[in-house]
C-alpha cells in the first residue's frame, strides 16, 4: 500500500478504499454468476455471443477454488465440500465446449451404462427416450445452479433488507415485518411453494418469487437477531453520534458484520433451494422440459426404473443432486467449524 | 491492611512450590512459551500477589497450578510440588481431590463462576457433599453457617435464590464461601474484584484478608492492581511477559524498587501527590513483545531506561539478589549499579491550560425511565478547557448524562445548555452540524469502539467527511495522517484492521476520531479502564495534552478516583442519579466531605506506602433504582445517617464556597470537622 500521497494515480483512491481480497472474491463471483445466468436465463436473447460468454467464468471458477482451498485448509469438511460444489460449477460453465453428445438429441433409447448403440458408446447409459445420461446429467446442473443461486440471492437482499429495519429501527417497523415473517413461517414450504406456482404460472422467474418468499422470513429472523446484538455496540453509538442517516448506519455499519454467520447461513440455504427446486421440477411445477434438469430426469425415469435394470436412470440425477446438496452442507458446517476456532 | 507476614519457620514445607516452571501454548502457529522459569515458595498462612499486565502470564501460572490449562497448553518444564508432593503426574481422580479440597480457586465473573440453574444452596453442598462425603442436611447447614462468615445478610433469601437474583457482590462473596467451605491449604484469586464497583472491592477485599487469616489459609493473589495487592498481600511478585522481574516482601518491594519495569509502573500509577501540570504521569515507552517475538536479552531490555547492549541484550538474564536485601529477587543485569532513587524521566511541567467561560450548564436535569429516575436534578458546569470529572458506580446515571448529552436520549425535565444552546429535548437528528461536531464522545471498551469490518483510515476519514464537510480526497487523507501524528500512531495503521491493533491502539484511533472535527466539547466515558495500567498513562496524558492545545471541554466519566484526582479540576460525585458533591478537585478530595465521597476516596487501593489512608466499609448494597428511598439515596449505607430523617427528606445543599457544595444532612460544623481519609505527607516520594 502506498505512504505517499499521488495526486494522479489511484492508489491514493485504494489507499482508503475497502480490502482487495474481498473484492477480488467479489469480482470473482460476478465473472462466474454473470455469464453463467446470461447462458441460462437469457440464452434466446443473446444469439451467437452464448458461444463465448461462458469462457471468462471457467478461468475463474479454477481460481476461486485454489483461494477456497487456501483458505480453508484447516477444515478437511469445508474443502470436501468446496470440491463437490466448485465441481460442479466448474461442469456449468464449461459444458458447452465439453466432448460431449447433445443432450437433447434422441438417439438410441433404453441403454444400459457402457452399452453401444447406433456406434456411440453411452458411457452412463441412455434414457427412456433416447438421450445421452451423461450429457443430461452434466447440462442438468446448469440451470439448478443458476435459478438456485439467483433465487437465494434475491431472498438474502430482501430478508437482510427487513431484518436490518426491524432489527435497527425496532418499534412498529419490527412489529409488523415480524408478524408477516411469522405468517410466512408457519407455511409448509413445499405447500406455499405450490400455491405460488399455481397462482403465477410456471417458469424459472417465478421460482425465484417463490423461494424468496419461503427462505426471507428465516434470513429476516437471523439478521434481525445479529442486529440486535450489533445494535448497542459503541461504534454504533459514534455513528449515531455523528448524525449518520440510519440508512447509512444499517448498510454500512451492520450489515458488513453480520456476514460471518450469513455465509454460513448461505451455504446451507443453496442446498435447501436445491432441494426446492428439483422437487418443484419433479412435481412438474418448475422448470420446463426439453432443457436436462435434474428433477425432471428424475420425474420422467420414475415409471421406468420400476424395472430393475433401468434403475440407473433414476440412481445417477439423484447422485448428482445429492452431491451438490452434500457438498454446500460440508461447505456451511466447515465454514462453521472455522468460524468457531478463531 | 497489612497483615503480620509470617516468618517460616527453618524447616518449614511451602505450601505450594513452583520450581523452573514452564509453560507453552500450542497454536496453529507454533509452540507460544506464555511461561518461563517461573519460581515461587508460598508458606502456610502467607498471601502472596502476582502482578502483572495483560499477557505477562499470572493467569496462566493459576491456572496451571490447578492444573486446568486448556486443550492447548501445557507445562513444559519444572515442576509445581504442593506441600512437598510434585502434583504435575497426578490425574484421574486424585487431580479431581486435589482440586477443590486442597486447591481452590475464584475467577474474575462471579456470573459465570455460578450454575445459574441451580440454588445457591444446592452448589454451596456440592461442596461438603462431594468432598467431605456429609450428609445433605449437614451440608446445608455448614453452607449456612459459611454464608454468614462471608458477611452476607439475609442469608435465608440467598439460600434460596438463583445466582442471577443476586448482586454482583454477593455473588462473589457466595463463591468465596464455596472455596472456603472445602477448606482448602491453598486459595487461588484471580483478579476476583475487577469486575466490581470500588465500594463493594473494598468490602470483599476486606473479607479475604479477614478470612485467611482466620483460616490459616495461604493465599496466592492475581492481579494488574498494584494498590490492592499492596493492601492485601506479604509478598509480591511482578511479571513481565511471561517471566517474573521481581518479588520480595510487599513493604521492601514498594519501598525500595528494584526492576525498572515495576520502576515504570509506579510512575505511571496516579498517586496522590501526583499532579497533572507539573509532575505529570510518565508511561513505560515502547509495546510488550509478541509472545513469539521475546527479543534475545532482557525481555524488557527494548522499552528501559537502563538498558545497556553488552550487559542487558546478548542472553537471558537470572533472577539474582539486590546487593544488601537478602529477601528480594530481581532479573536485572545491573541491579546494584542503576541508582533507584533518582526521579524517572519525565516530559517536565506543562503550563495548566486558562480555563475560560461556561461551556456546558446543566440545570435541573432529569431524566425518567417510567417509574426508574436515572438522572434526578442534577445541576452543574463546565467551562473551556476545563477538565470535569463525573464520578460515581454503576447505576448512578452518568451513563444515562452521556446520552443525553450527545442526543441519544431526550430529557424528561430540566436544561442543558451547551454554547447556549438548549439540547436537553433536542434529539441528535435535529442538531444543526455545529452543535453535532461540537459534542464528541470517547468510548469506554476499545474492542467495541471500531467497526470491525472496515479499516481504521477509512473510519476516521469518514468523520471528517461527515464532520468537518471537506469532500476533497487529498484533504481527507491529509487530515487523517495529521489525526493519526496527533494519537501518536504511524501513518500506516491506516491501512490495517481494528482487529490487528491492541487495545491501546484502538483507543488511541477512538480519541483521533473523537477530535477530528475539532470539538469544543468531548465525553470521555471511562476510556482507561479497560486498558492495562501503563497503557492508561499513555491515553491519559493524551487526552490532556490534546486537550491542553486544543482548549477543549472535557467531561470525564469515570469510576476511578484515582485517575480523576489526577486529572480532574472539577468534580461531580453522582449516587443514584443524584448529585451528592461538587467542587474543584481540591476542594472535594480534602474535607469536608460528603459522607460517599469519603468512602469512595477510602476504597481506592494506593500503591504509595508512605501515604496513610483511613478506612471507611460501607455495608448493604445500592438500593434498586426503580425504588429509591425518598430522603437521600445514600441513606441506606450512610455510616452517619441520622435516622428518619435522611430517610424521608431530601437533603439540603450546602455551600462551602462558589463552588464547592454538599447535599447532605449533617450539619455544616460536623462535615467541616471531618478527618482526611488520605495523609499525603508534605514531601511526597516517587515509589
Amino acid at each position: 500500500m502506498t505512504t505517499a500521497l499521488d495526486p494522479t494515480s489511484a492508489s491514493s483512491v485504494r489507499s482508503l478504499a475497502p480490502s482487495s481480497t474481498g473484492s477480488r472474491i467479489i469480482l470473482l463471483l460476478l465473472l462466474i454468476y454473470v455469464p453463467l445466468a446470461a447462458y441460462v436465463m437469457f440464452g434466446p436473447q443473446i444469439g451467437a455471443l452464448k458461444h463465448y460468454v461462458l469462457i471468462p467464468a471457467i478461468p475463474a471458477v479454477l481460481l476461486l477454488y485454489g483461494m477456497a482451498v487456501r483458505a480453508w485448509r484447516d477444515s478437511t469438511i469445508a474443502v470436501i465440500g468446496a470440491t463437490l460444489v466448485f465441481f460442479w460449477l466448474l461442469i456449468a460453465v464449461s459444458a458447452p465446449y465439453l466432448p460431449i453428445l447433445d443432450p437433447n438429441k434422441p438417439i438410441a433409447p433404453y441403454a444400459l451404462p457402457g452399452a453401444v448403440k447406433n456406434g456411440v458408446t453411452f458411457l452412463l447409459g441412455s434414457d427412456l427416450r433416447g438421450r445421452d445420461m451423461l450429457s443430461r446429467t452434466l447440462w442438468g446442473c446448469q440451470r439448478v445452479l443458476v435459478w438456485g443461486i439467483t433465487a437465494t440471492s434475491i431472498a438474502y437482499v430482501v430478508g437482510a433488507t427487513f431484518g436490518l429495519v426491524a432489527g435497527y429501527l425496532g418499534g412498529w417497523w419490527d412489529e409488523i415485518l415480524s408478524f408477516i415473517c411469522n405468517v410466512l413461517l408457519s407455511f409448509p414450504v413445499m405447500v406455499l411453494f405450490i400455491l405460488i406456482l399455481n397462482y403465477l404460472g410456471q417458469s424459472g422467474f417465478n421460482i425465484v418469487v417463490a423461494v424468496t418468499i419461503s427462505s426471507a422470513p428465516a434470513i429476516m429472523r437471523i439478521v434481525r437477531g445479529l442486529t440486535l446484538d450489533m445494535r448497542t455496540r459503541d461504534y454504533i453509538f459514534a455513528a449515531q453520534t455523528r448524525g449518520e442517516h440510519p440508512l447509512w448506519i444499517m448498510m454500512v455499519e451492520l450489515l458488513p458484520n453480520a456476514r460471518g454467520p450469513l455465509i454460513v447461513d448461505a451455504c446451507l440455504r443453496l442446498g435447501y433451494t436445491t432441494v426446492a427446486i428439483t422437487t418443484l421440477t419433479f412435481l412438474g411445477l418448475g422448470l420446463q422440459p426439453p432443457d436436462p434438469d435434474w428433477g425432471l430426469m428424475i420425474k420422467e425415469a420414475a415409471t421406468a426404473a420400476l424395472v430393475w435394470k433401468f434403475t440407473y436412470m433414476l440412481v445417477i440425477p439423484s447422485i448428482a443432486v445429492s452431491s451438490l446438496i452434500l457438498g454446500f452442507n460440508l461447505m456451511a458446517d466447515g465454514l462453521r467449524e472455522l468460524s468457531l476456532k478463531d | 491492611m497489612q497483615f503480620a507476614a509470617q516468618t517460616p519457620r527453618d524447616d518449614a514445607v511451602p505450601v505450594l512450590e513452583c520450581r523452573n516452571l514452564s509453560i507453552s501454548y500450542f497454536t496453529r502457529g507454533g509452540e507460544v512459551p506464555a511461561v518461563i522459569d517461573f519460581n515461587l515458595k508460598l508458606m502456610p498462612g502467607q498471601s502472596h500477589g502476582l502482578v502483572g499486565e495483560s499477557g505477562c502470564g499470572k493467569s496462566t501460572v493459576a491456572l496451571a497450578i490447578m492444573r486446568y490449562l486448556g486443550k492447548n497448553g501445557r507445562i513444559v518444564g519444572g515442576e509445581i510440588l504442593l506441600e512437598g508432593r510434585n502434583i504435575l503426574t497426578m490425574q484421574g481422580a486424585e487431580l479431581r481431590r486435589l482440586r477443590g479440597s486442597q486447591i481452590a480457586m475464584i475467577y474474575q465473573e462471579p456470573m459465570a463462576s455460578l450454575n445459574p440453574s441451580m440454588t445457591i444452596a444446592e452448589q454451596l453442598a456440592e461442596v461438603p457433599i462431594y468432598q467431605g462425603g456429609v450428609g445433605r442436611q449437614e451440608a446445608l447447614q455448614q453452607a449456612r453457617a459459611m454464608l454468614e462468615r462471608v458477611r452476607l445478610t439475609d442469608c435465608d433469601r440467598l439460600m434460596n435464590a438463583y445466582p442471577h437474583q443476586i448482586s454482583g457482590g454477593q455473588q462473589q462473596r457466595v463463591v468465596i464461601a464455596m472455596a472456603l467451605l472445602a477448606n482448602p491449604k491453598v486459595l487461588l484469586l484471580d483478579e476476583p474484584t475487577t469486575a466490581l464497583d470500588v465500594t463493594i472491592e473494598s468490602g470483599i477485599v476486606d473479607l479475604i484478608g479477614d478470612l485467611s487469616r482466620q483460616f490459616g489459609m495461604s493465599m496466592i493473589y492475581v492481579s494488574h492492581n498494584l494498590g490492592l495487592v499492596r493492601e492485601t498481600c506479604d509478598f509480591i511478585t511482578v511479571m513481565y511477559s511471561g517471566e517474573a522481574v521481581e518479588s520480595g516482601p510487599v513493604a521492601d518491594v514498594f519501598g525500595a524498587v528494584r526492576h525498572p519495569y515495576t520502576r515504570g509502573l509506579f510512575a505511571s500509577i496516579p498517586v496522590p501527590g501526583a499532579d497533572k501540570n507539573t509532575r505529570p504521569l510518565v508511561a513505560i515507552p515502547g509495546q510488550l513483545p509478541a509472545p513469539g517475538d521475546r527479543p534475545r536479552g532482557c525481555n524488557f531490555g527494548p522499552r528501559c531506561e537502563f538498558f545497556v547492549a553488552e550487559r542487558c541484550g546478548m542472553q537471558a538474564v537470572p533472577m539474582v539478589r539486590p546487593q544488601g536485601r537478602a529477601d528480594r529477587l530481581s532479573r536485572c543485569a545491573r541491579v546494584d549499579e542503576i541508582d533507584w532513587n533518582a526521579a524517572p524521566r519525565t516530559t517536565g511541567n506543562r503550563p495548566a491550560p486558562v480555563i475560560g467561560d461556561v461551556a456546558v450548564k446543566v440545570d435541573a436535569l432529569s431524566k425518567s425511565y417510567g417509574r426508574v429516575k436515572a438522572n434526578d436534578a442534577l445541576t452543574f458546569d463546565a467551562n473551556v478547557a476545563e477538565t470535569v470529572a463525573i464520578v460515581g458506580e454503576s447505576g448512578c446515571g452518568k451513563s444515562t448524562f452521556a446520552r443525553i448529552l450527545m442526543g441519544l436520549e431526550e430529557a424528561t425535565a430540566g436544561s442543558l445548555q451547551v454554547n447556549g444552546l438548549d439540547v436537553a429535548k433536542l434529539p441528535v437528528q435535529k442538531r444543526n452540524r455545529k452543535t453535532v461536531v461540537n459534542l464528541q464522545m470517547v468510548f469506554q471498551n476499545p474492542f467495541d469502539t471500531l467497526n470491525p469490518s472496515h479499516t481504521v483510515g477509512s473510519q476516521i476519514a469518514r468523520v471528517i467527511r461527515k464532520l468537518g464537510g471537506t469532500k476533497d480526497r487529498k484533504a481527507i487523507e491529509q487530515r487523517v495522517r495529521e489525526l493519526l501524528d496527533l494519537v501518536k500512531l504511524p501513518h500506516d495503521f491506516m491501512h490495517r484492521r481494528p482487529r490487528q491493533l491492541s487495545g491501546g491502539q484502538k483507543q488511541r484511533v477512538g480519541i483521533a476520531r473523537a477530535f477530528a472535527g475539532n470539538p469544543a466539547v468531548v465525553v470521555a466515558d471511562e476510556p482507561v479502564s479497560a486498558l492495562d495500567v501503563s497503557v492508561q498513562a499513555a491515553i491519559t496524558e493524551l487526552l490532556l495534552d490534546i486537550q491542553r492545545d486544543e482548549k477543549t471541554t472535557l467531561l470525564f466519566i469515570s469510576h476511578d478516583l484515582s485517575v480523576v484526582r489526577y486529572l480532574a479540576d472539577r468534580v461531580v460525585v453522582m449516587y443514584l442519579g443524584q448529585v451528592m458533591e461538587q467542587g474543584s478537585a481540591d476542594a472535594v478530595f480534602s474535607p469536608p466531605y460528603h459522607p460517599y465521597t469519603e468512602a469512595l476516596l477510602s476504597a481506592i487501593p494506593i500503591a504509595d506506602s508512605s501515604i496513610s489512608k483511613r478506612k471507611v466499609v460501607l455495608s448493604g448494597e445500592m438500593p434498586s433504582p426503580s425504588s429509591p428511598p425518598a430522603g437521600c439515596p445514600f441513606s441506606t449505607r450512610c455510616p452517619y445517617v441520622l435516622g428518619e430523617l435522611c430517610r424521608e427528606k431530601r437533603p439540603p445543599v450546602h455551600e462551602f464556597s462558589a463552588t464547592h457544595n454538599i447535599a447532605c444532612h449533617l450539619p455544616r460544623e460536623q462535615l467541616l470537622a471531618m478527618q482526611p481519609v488520605i495523609a499525603v505527607p508534605s514531601e511526597a516520594s516517587d515509589a
